[in-house]
């Protein structure tokens, strides 16, 4: 039993990170249209730009900042300089582009940083475990990190549905022209969604910095979840990025955690491991599968995406 | 002013004079080494190292190995079997490389080495060995100089057992290497698994893993995750507050020293079996890790001292030929020889042409600058081979 309430937890605990990235990614293409595959490296750059300042000035709040500068900035860059000229194109040119910008920061990140991969600690405050009950200790970083994930996802839904940004956002998705007419400058808007956008992704890479290893190509390790959670959410919704990061957390938690355990019911033991070690790789893609033949347009579509 | 057309069949002509010595004077032209290795991603750093100390020893011998000329050619193959395939054949037609080395993953080896040895060339590898060539499917042209996979994992379970552990919670990647590892510790090791639990080759949080080895009450944790991944989970392990509870044995691979500048003092106590360690005695030693800090600025790996020996290796066996390839059978009994300053210490190939050596324990402590730093403690086995040995027929 404590066994199952500590890996739910950890599940929540994946989930907000895949629901930090997917809901960026999400945003970018409900409203922008883009298909941004280089949203791995705004998370590569987060937690580059972290691990670097961190390790100089030894403060780990000072490197939270650079992260999310770097990422920030980083992103509204790439807007400028190349999505923006991709608005307009079929998405098979978008996939193209921002691959090759994957490409280009992994190349300048090995310049820069090195293919050494960096070490940043977590706060001291923050390392360490903490006894939830008797038999269960929990690393307290972890429970810090579902707690700020948790947060943004509240932050965002005001955005998004409570302030002008949000109604603009909401509007520029559905009816750009419209909007346009109003006198918005909407390439603003993009920019500025688009920066959002990026600075979530910093974020998740600054998070994930004291506890994976800081190093080239860790983005691209991590989009491919992140785009299972968009499918199964639903193109362009936030709502939906947060359910399908909590469903897909919790699915390859709790395989990985039981699968092995039910099946050496049935099988020899030794077989039940190989058959649960490739059940729970395949476990995120099987939900994506089943997901999408129920329901082709995600769990929770955004509002008028679905004509 | 030259038209187009000029211009290209000029090229083209230059390109074709440029082509003419190659074919005619073999002799002159330096022995071409396609050196494949995974240079992007997590675990890319390895082959950085590989390459890196391989390119020492050509430059010590001023571009010879061996006193014969050669020219390494570098490719990435970015942990992708296909692309890897790929680079091999371009080298294998189009440049007509004959000897090849770098690979730093046994899929990748899995996938490409077949295509050199079914071409008549030379493979010598530098760090992945995986069991599939050790046994009966063992060729005259394939070199291991680093280990068989599996005696990384089974020294650790030898450690293991002297250390007087008897119930252990065990991990690796769902891959070959993996598998062979997970394999290898169980053959030695003389207590009782408590759980057996593979990861996935790209999962960076182990959360999941860490409650499963907590729930199953182990005396220790033997886990093989080389790079990036080793990172995370020596970490995300002390994080758990596993690391004051349940001692943690890997082999080598999972804890060289660009994994420990990573994870500081999070890897303090852990034990490792190694065949090198940068604190080992002898000249040759000493002046390789001196040189490889200063020409890199950083501390040479495991992998580092494996890939110089590989370079010297091919060397030994380069000079008993004269840089000509052609002669494979002089070039393999001099292979055999393994006639270089090994390291290492002692060093010879076994009837499968696998290494047979010493090994170690190596335990993270605190070094004088207060910095964590992998020191030598006991010898573990001596002249030890692999199990795969007795099934080869060369």
């Amino acid at each position: 039993m404590i066994l199952f309430f500590e890996q739910t937890l950890n599940g929540l605990q994946l989930g907000v990170m895949l629901f930090l990235l997917a809901a960026g990614l999400t945003l970018v293409f409900g409203i922008m249209g883009i298909i941004n595959l280089a949203h791995g490296s705004l998370y590569m750059i987060g937690a580059m730009a972290s691990a670097v300042i961190a390790m100089r000035t030894g403060s780990f709040g000072l490197g939270l900042l650079a992260g999310l500068g770097a990422a920030g900035l980083g992103g509204m860059a790439i807007e400028l300089g190349v999505l923006r000229q991709l608005y307009a194109r079929p998405h098979l040119d978008q996939v193209g582009a921002t691959f090759g910008l994957i490409l280009l920061v992994d190349g300048l990140a090995t310049m820069i940083v090195g293919r050494q991969p960096l070490f940043v600690a977590a706060p001291q405050a923050l390392s360490g475990a903490v006894t939830l009950w008797p038999g269960l200790d929990y690393p307290v970083y972890r429970l810090v990190v579902i707690g700020v994930g948790l947060l943004v996802a509240v932050l965002l839904y005001l955005i998004v549905h409570q302030t002008r940004l949000g109604m603009l956002i909401r509007a520029g998705a559905t009816h750009r022209e419209t909007v346009r007419a109003l006198g918005v400058d909407i390439r603003l808007v993009y920019t500025l969604v688009f920066g959002l956008g990026a600075l979530l992704a910093g974020l998740a890479g600054v998070i994930a910095g004291p506890l994976v290893a800081v190093q080239v190509g860790m983005g691209e390790q991590i989009l491919i979840g992140t785009f299972v959670v968009v499918v199964i959410g639903g193109t362009g919704s936030i709502r939906g990025a947060f359910l399908g990061a909590m469903l897909v957390g919790l699915v390859d938690t709790l395989t990985r955690a039981f699968a092995p355990g039910l099946l050496k019911q049935v099988l020899p033991a030794s077989e039940a491991d190989a058959l649960a070690g490739g059940l729970s790789s395949i476990a995120v893609y099987l939900l994506m599968a089943m997901v999408l033949l129920v329901r082709p347009e995600g769990l929770l579509p955004a509002q008028g995406q679905t004509q | 002013m030259t038209s187009r057309r000029e211009f290209l069949s000029g090229s083209a002509t230059a390109m074709g004079l440029a082509m003419w010595p190659d074919t005619v004077v073999a002799q002159a032209t330096p022995v071409k080494i396609g050196f494949i290795t995974t240079l992007s991603g997590p675990g890319g750093y390895i082959g950085e190292d590989i390459r890196d100390a391989f390119r020492l020893a050509v430059e010590q011998g001023q571009g010879r190995l061996g006193g014969v000329p050669v020219e390494v050619i570098v490719e990435d193959d970015g942990l992708k079997p296909a692309q890897a395939k790929t680079v091999v054949e371009r080298m294998l037609k189009r440049n007509g490389v004959k000897l090849f080395s770098g690979i730093v993953f046994s899929n990748i080896l899995a996938a490409v080495v077949p295509d050199v040895l079914d071409a008549g060339g030379f493979y010598v590898s530098p760090n992945a060995a995986p069991s599939t060539f050790a046994g009966r499917n063992c060729h005259k042209n394939f070199f291991a100089i680093a280990w068989q996979n599996d005696t990384l994992h089974e020294t650790a379970g030898l450690a293991a057992n002297e250390l007087g552990y008897k119930r252990a919670a065990i991990l690796a990647p769902n891959y070959q290497a993996g598998k062979d590892a997970l394999t290898g510790f169980r053959r030695t090791f003389k207590g009782e698994i408590a759980a057996e639990i593979y990861t996935r080759l790209d999962q960076t949080d182990f959360a999941s893993e860490l409650a499963q080895i907590r729930a199953a009450r182990p005396d220790m944790v033997f886990q093989f995750h080389p790079g990036g991944l080793g990172i995370a989970f020596i970490r995300q392990y002390a994080q758990a507050g596993l690391a004051q509870t349940v001692p943690m044995v890997v082999p080598e691979s999972s804890l060289d020293s660009t994994i420990l500048a990573a994870v500081g003092d999070a890897a303090l106590g852990i034990t490792a079996t190694t065949h090198w360690n940068a604190d080992f005695p002898g000249e040759a030693n000493r002046a390789f890790v001196a040189a490889f800090q200063a020409k890199y600025n950083r501390l040479a790996t495991v992998f580092a001292s494996q890939s110089f020996e590989t370079a010297l290796a091919i060397g030994a066996a380069l000079r008993a030929v004269d840089g000509d390839l052609s002669q494979a059978d002089a070039f393999r009994a001099a292979m055999l020889k393994a006639d270089f300053p090994a390291i290492r210490g002692a060093f010879s190939f076994g009837p499968n042409q696998h290494p047979v050596q010493d090994w170690w324990v190596i335990k993270v402590e605190k070094g004088a600058d207060g910095k964590p730093v992998l020191v030598t403690r006991q010898k573990i086995a001596t002249g030890y081979g692999d199990s795969y040995a007795a099934t080869c027929r060369l």
